[in-house]
């Protein structure tokens, strides 16, 4: 076993050696490996890291959500749907919710304003969501005044700002007293935006949704599966797309590491000549190259794994983070819970590692079993 | 007496490997240490019955894609062109690229 370790010791010490003659172009080229594994891990982490938080969050979301739809747009839900609602077998809580959109002109960006059921605000009060307070320079105490689309001026005392923590579901919120919405958005009385319900057999919630459609034709119901796969969809398709624009720089790596690895220069095919000339058998001199290739293969995995994680969960991902979370007048700050994917990781590692490894080792049998003499001739 | 570069190189390699385990033990620990925050955000989305992330709050059907018109990218006329980025970052329907099963058709919901 000794006797093993020794030898694979001395072929590493001779596969250093040799490729710090060609110290440039080694050095080169692990520079871009290491960049290629960075950037594709970067990606990797990221959204991978975003898809879980969306999970994470809206596996509380309202279990359905129903729309009613008039000329194929969102409307108001009616006064009598909430009863007719309550007769289906299987729903548990019916909630009529509140909420629109109001464009704020004095900053250019849109506000989610909602009359929250669960949570008391008390009239002429408003509470905020972070963006908005930082955006209008708003704290507890302040007064706002936003202009209705009915043209009327309404002054609010603004009563909390929601935490910080929570900024990625409220950046943009509004919360309000039902009585304050009903007469900002001049709200018909007993009209609500849309429906939330929560079904008691979770097994049920197709059935349930299938009887809302079938009793209410006019509504769209929106279960929770379908939010989460919307969000899981988007981080996905955005992931895609910058993988799509990384193809190039990938595709330009792949045709120089196989060159690099295939294609073996007339001195390192001397190299291999003289080597076998001097005793060496071709299996000793495929183990070196073998050597050769997972030093540089698992060096550029392993640095560029750490520096993409660095970069996304310690340093907030400057790099993507504009493609990848999008962007916004209003956009919430958040610090990405790190999430890291064992299979994720193993597919990057193979597909990073595996074909260099498989570059290498073609040529260099093909030049280690000709003859020892042609090699040095040619 | 100068070190030997196999040893050099194992002593780096075993760093490097050493850094990889580290970030798994530093996600586990930032996980251990923002599951307050994100346990606060769920609870939130649970009070508020909040269906979508504060992402792209420029116009309603990038403020709440799962609650938006199921044809809501041309919407404000037919051959409208998009006029947000976020909206040409979304993916296309779902009919384009049907990756996922249809439920509102099984929810026999009108489109």
């Amino acid at each position: 076993m000794n006797a093993w370790i020794e030898k694979q010791r001395h072929l590493i010490d001779f596969t250093l050696a040799s490729l710090a003659r060609r110290r440039t172009k080694n050095l080169g080229l692990l520079l871009v490996y290491t960049l290629l594994v960075f950037v594709l891990a970067s990606v990797a982490l990221y959204t991978h890291a975003l898809r879980q938080e969306a999970a994470q969050i809206l596996k509380r979301s309202p279990e359905i959500v129903l729309q009613r739809m008039v000329a194929g747009r969102h409307d108001l839900i009616p006064p009598g749907y909430l009863e007719r609602i309550g007769r289906i077998r299987g729903v548990q809580t019916i909630e009529g919710r509140l909420w629109g959109y109001y464009y704020d002109p004095v900053v250019k960006a849109n506000y989610t304003f909602m009359a929250p059921t669960a949570e008391a605000v008390q009239p002429g009060t408003l509470v905020v969501g972070p963006a908005v307070a930082r955006s209008r320079g708003l704290a507890p105490g302040n007064t706002i005044s936003f202009r209705a689309y009915s043209g009327k001026l309404f002054a609010f005392t603004v009563a909390g700002v929601l935490p910080h923590a929570s900024e990625l579901v409220s950046a943009d919120l509004v919360l309000m007293s039902e009585a304050d919405f009903r007469a900002f958005f001049e709200y018909p009385a007993g009209h609500h935006t849309d429906i939330a319900l929560s079904v008691a057999n979770p097994l049920e919630v197709r059935t349930v949704a299938a009887k809302l459609a079938a009793a209410l034709p006019d509504s769209r119901p929106i279960l929770r599966e379908e939010v989460l796969r919307t969000y899981a969809s988007v981080f996905d398709w955005r992931e895609g797309i910058v993988l799509a624009l990384l193809s190039a720089a990938i595709f330009a790596f792949a045709i120089l590491a196989w060159e690099k690895a295939s294609g073996l220069s007339a001195e390192e095919k001397r190299e291999i000549g003289i080597l076998k000339a001097i005793g060496w058998e071709t299996g000793d001199v495929i183990k070196m190259k073998l050597w050769e290739g997972g030093l540089i293969s698992l060096t550029a995995f392993l640095v560029g794994f750490i520096a993409a994680y660095v970069q996304v969960f310690r340093f907030g991902a400057p790099l993507f983070e504009p493609v990848l979370k999008g962007w916004a007048v209003l956009y919430p700050r958040f610090e990405l819970v790190p999430s890291i994917d064992g299979l994720q990781v193993a597919t990057l590692f193979f597909f990073t590692v595996f074909p260099y490894m498989a570059a290498v080792l073609v040529p260099i049998w093909r030049a280690a079993i000709t003859d020892p003499d042609a090699a040095m001739r040619s | 007496m100068k070190p030997r570069p196999s040893s050099l190189a194992f002593v780096a390699l075993g760093l490097a490997a050493a850094g990889f385990a580290a970030t798994f033990l530093d996600a586990a620990w930032l996980r251990d240490h923002g599951a307050r925050q994100l346990a606060e955000r769920g609870a939130l989305a649970a009070r508020l019955g909040l269906t979508d992330l504060a992402l792209f709050t420029e116009a309603r059907y990038t403020r709440h894609p799962s609650q938006a018109d199921l044809h809501s990218a041309f919407q404000d006329h037919p051959v409208a062109l998009e006029h947000f980025p976020t909206g040409s970052l979304l993916p296309p329907p779902a009919s384009l690229v049907s990756h996922h099963e249809r439920l509102d058709r099984k929810t026999a919901s009108p489109d």
